[in-house]
């Protein structure tokens, strides 16, 4: 988890289709508690997969759960993505 | 039964099969309730372990965690938290998806803090092999302390073994935390915590001050030292989110040493429809065309056997009249009770099929991509993603569709969903549109494709959701309410619907609709009838009164005893009543006997087309029986000499009933979930001017 290069910090919101990134330690009271409990967690690898046609709200995957959320909540979380 | 029946809580994600697996437990044994009265929270079927032991299996509603969000979700956590000898559950079955495992554990893991004993029951395994997934059941089953079953609820394997597991967990009664995990976070202020009470189990004590939400059986003083607690929210919050990363944590390291996924053997059969069914231009045309094969076909595929049915009752209600010596109880079976039932009876085919429709939508899981392609729409009208299933199911019943609100989170989302849904052509709208637009609308083709009675029928549902979609957007701007918004909502993988779900979903729904309106239709006919029948003094002498006006025009006498008919009718109490407010509606297009329909349809819009059959057999002769349509078509206007139901008075009906808020069980039910009477009659007097008004500029320009 933390081999990766700490070269882009930027928010769930900001991932292109298809792109992955891990969800920072430091946006964990940003998160709110259902995401968590739904698989958001710091450290998880997520990926997103489709943004709905009005650029709103977006499907992402993370630590195994597909789950559509708002921008407004993604750009409230802060990932590291790998490349 | 030998033994005292065990009581048996069934908890789990949504989409993980567990309406499945409740169907197969209990078979055709349960009972639900859609209607107000009956509460649509639980849901209870009786299922038999042994030859000796029964369970009482109670289905609650699809969670994530029993930290609630929304309205159905608090409805777990009240179930669980309640000590209550009668409803409190002996044993928690918690059903997991084996293909999100981790997730579904976080909820196991809060439930096994309750201290309940519990068992995990891990579906879908016939599916296993082909994700590659293989896990260690006996370790799992140490390292959780608790009975696991593997089972395949579709392919009705590891049934058996659920219930034998049932009597030997309510046997050893054996209840232990699985994490002990707030200890973990701060060990002198759960210990603080747990002090206050020795009739809870820790996490209990935590929950209820965490969810604010205290059960009846916890004492004053004990309630006064839980509070105490909520005063460091920020603690509290921070508490919560480290216990549920604890949590997980742990799940990890138990899943660690006993679940294997081999990656390679995963498919992308979900992103590939995905693209299609989530896609920017082909996304929004797939879910038109879904639309419009439902509405067609509940026109088209529905008509058969509603004209049947039609046929039927009138052909019964011939039978009996012959068959029974004349006198008032015939009267009553005949001109009340049956033309009254038909009307019932006569839309089940349309019911189902919408049902059946809706069933199938959300089964396969294609739901929540319109619930995803839709938010950021919905949220212009003040409404969320979530709000369109409502709204579509609304085309089926408008109850059923104010309870689905409850998954909504945000509040002035929620109650804004509530208000505008009955706007949506609900199936009780249906028998008085297709029978109107039966007699005003030509039974041609367009471009010798689209049915013109249904692409009439197709625009009065654009009609309705259009409202809706309007009155959201007004409600938006004008309702002052702050609520915080947060939304999720998650993408279950596509599925093959089961056969049986969708079956016993369609049967229930019918079900519970028919007997509901069933009753009420049964008892307004009965009212009707009696009203109809009775009359002031000009009602009794009826037959001097008109004999005295006719007597130099020397008519044939059954002309005359038409012309009594009609009199009778026109004295009876009922015929006051429509006479009463004919001033009021006259300028809409409608008689004094539409009037009486509108009054009596106030109960329940579809009891406007058996009103109308009630009081058209009244009058008709009696050799006369003919089906409803029949009946409506022939009736004259004395006025004019023209049909009573001609294009003018036919849409001015059509827009009326497509605006107004006829239907008593839906305000009692908008009443139960807002907890106040504002909203409903909110409803009432602002759909009815509505109605009014729209109904008032349609026929003065038609006519």
């Amino acid at each position: 988890m933390r081999d990766f290069l700490y070269q882009n910090l930027s928010t769930i919101a900001s991932l292109q289709i298809g792109e992955i990134g891990y969800i920072s330690e430091e946006s964990l009271d940003n998160i709110p508690l259902k995401l968590l409990e739904m698989g958001c967690l710091p450290g998880a690898e997520v990926q997103l997969i489709q943004i709905a046609p009005l650029k709103d709200p977006i499907y992402i995957c993370v630590n195994g759960s597909h789950l559509a959320i708002r921008t407004e909540t993604a750009a409230q979380i802060k990932i590291l993505k790998s490349e | 039964m030998a033994n005292k029946p065990i009581k048996v809580a069934l908890i789990g994600n949504p989409n993980t099969g567990k309406t499945l697996l409740f169907n197969q437990l209990t078979g055709l044994n349960q009972k639900v309730g859609n209607y107000p009265g009956v509460t649509v929270d639980k849901k209870e079927g009786v299922s038999k372990l042994s030859a000796t032991q029964n369970a009482i299996i109670t289905d609650l509603p699809g969670t994530y965690s029993i930290n609630p969000t929304s309205m159905d979700e608090s409805i777990v956590l009240k179930t669980l938290l309640k000590k209550d000898i009668k409803e409190s559950p002996d044993v928690i079955l918690v059903v997991a998806d084996v293909e999100n495992l981790k997730r579904n554990l976080l909820l196991f893991s809060q439930i096994k803090d309750l201290e309940i004993p519990t068992i995990l029951a891990i579906n879908m395994v016939d599916q296993m092999h082909k994700k590659g997934i293989s896990i260690d059941v006996s370790v799992l089953k140490e390292e959780l302390n608790t009975e696991v079953v593997l089972i395949s609820a579709k392919k009705n394997e590891g049934i058996k073994e659920v219930k034998e597991a049932i009597i030997r967990c309510h046997v050893a009664a054996k209840a232990s935390p699985l994490c002990g995990i707030n200890h973990k976070i701060d060990p002198d202020y759960f210990a603080k915590l747990k002090e206050i009470s020795p009739n809870y189990s820790l996490y209990e004590l935590w929950l209820m001050v965490t969810q604010n939400n205290f059960p009846e059986t916890i004492t004053a003083s004990e309630k006064a030292a839980l509070l105490s607690f909520k005063q460091d929210i920020s603690k509290l919050k921070k508490y919560q989110h480290k216990e549920t990363i604890y949590r997980y944590q742990e799940i990890n390291k138990i899943l660690k040493k006993t679940y294997l996924v081999d990656k390679s053997k995963a498919s992308d059969v979900r992103s590939k429809l995905d693209k299609i069914f989530t896609h920017k231009i082909f996304g929004y045309i797939i879910f038109f065309l879904i639309l419009l094969v439902i509405f067609q076909s509940i026109f088209d595929w529905a008509s058969v056997p509603m004209d049947f049915i039609d046929g039927l009752f009138a052909n019964f209600s011939e039978l009996v009249k012959e068959a029974l010596p004349e006198g008032v109880f015939t009267d009553l079976l005949t001109d009340g009770i049956i033309p009254g039932i038909g009307g019932v009876v006569i839309f089940i085919p349309q019911i189902a099929i919408l049902f059946l429709f809706i069933a199938i939508l959300e089964e396969t899981g294609y739901m929540s991509r319109v619930v995803f392609l839709m938010d950021k729409i919905m949220r212009r009208f003040g409404m969320n993603g979530k709000s369109v299933i409502p709204l579509i199911s609304g085309t089926a019943c408008a109850i059923p569709a104010i309870m689905a609100t409850r998954t909504i989170g945000n509040w002035k989302e929620r109650l804004i969903t509530i208000l505008v849904v009955p706007f949506t052509t609900c199936s009780a709208r249906l028998p008085v549109y297709a029978i109107l637009i039966a007699l005003i609308i030509p039974d041609t083709k367009i471009f010798g494709l689209f049915n013109l009675q249904g692409l009439v029928l197709l625009s009065l549902y654009a009609l309705g959701f259009g409202t809706a979609i309007l009155a959201g957007y007004i409600l938006h701007k004008t309702l002052n309410i702050n609520s915080k918004s947060f939304f999720v909502i998650e993408m279950p993988n596509y599925k093959i619907p089961s056969f049986k779900n969708v079956f016993f979903e369609v049967v229930e729904k019918t079900k519970a609709f028919v007997f509901g309106a069933g009753k009420i239709i049964l008892a307004l006919s009965i009212v009707l009838w009696f009203l109809a029948s009775n009359g002031s003094s000009d009602f009794k002498n009826a037959e001097k009164n008109v004999s005295k006006l006719d007597v130099s025009q020397n008519l044939p006498s059954d002309e005359l005893d038409k012309k009594i008919a009609s009199y009778k009718l026109e004295n009876s109490y009922i015929g006051m009543l429509g006479k009463s407010i004919e001033p009021v509606i006259r300028p809409l297009g409608f008689d004094w006997k539409i009037g009486i329909a509108l009054i009596t349809s106030f109960a329940a819009r579809e009891v406007f087309v058996g009103t109308l059959a009630t009081i058209y057999s009244v009058e008709a002769n009696d050799d006369d029986v003919t089906t409803i349509k029949q009946k409506m078509a022939s009736e004259i206007n004395p006025e004019t000499g023209e049909k009573r139901f001609n294009f003018p008075v036919g849409m001015s009906l059509l827009v009326f009933y497509a605006f107004a808020m006829q239907c008593m069980a839906t305000l009692a039910i908008v009443k139960k979930e807002t907890k106040t009477w504002k909203w409903p009659l909110i409803q009432l007097v602002g759909m009815g001017l509505l109605a009014y008004v729209s109904s008032l500029i349609i026929y003065q320009i038609l006519s």
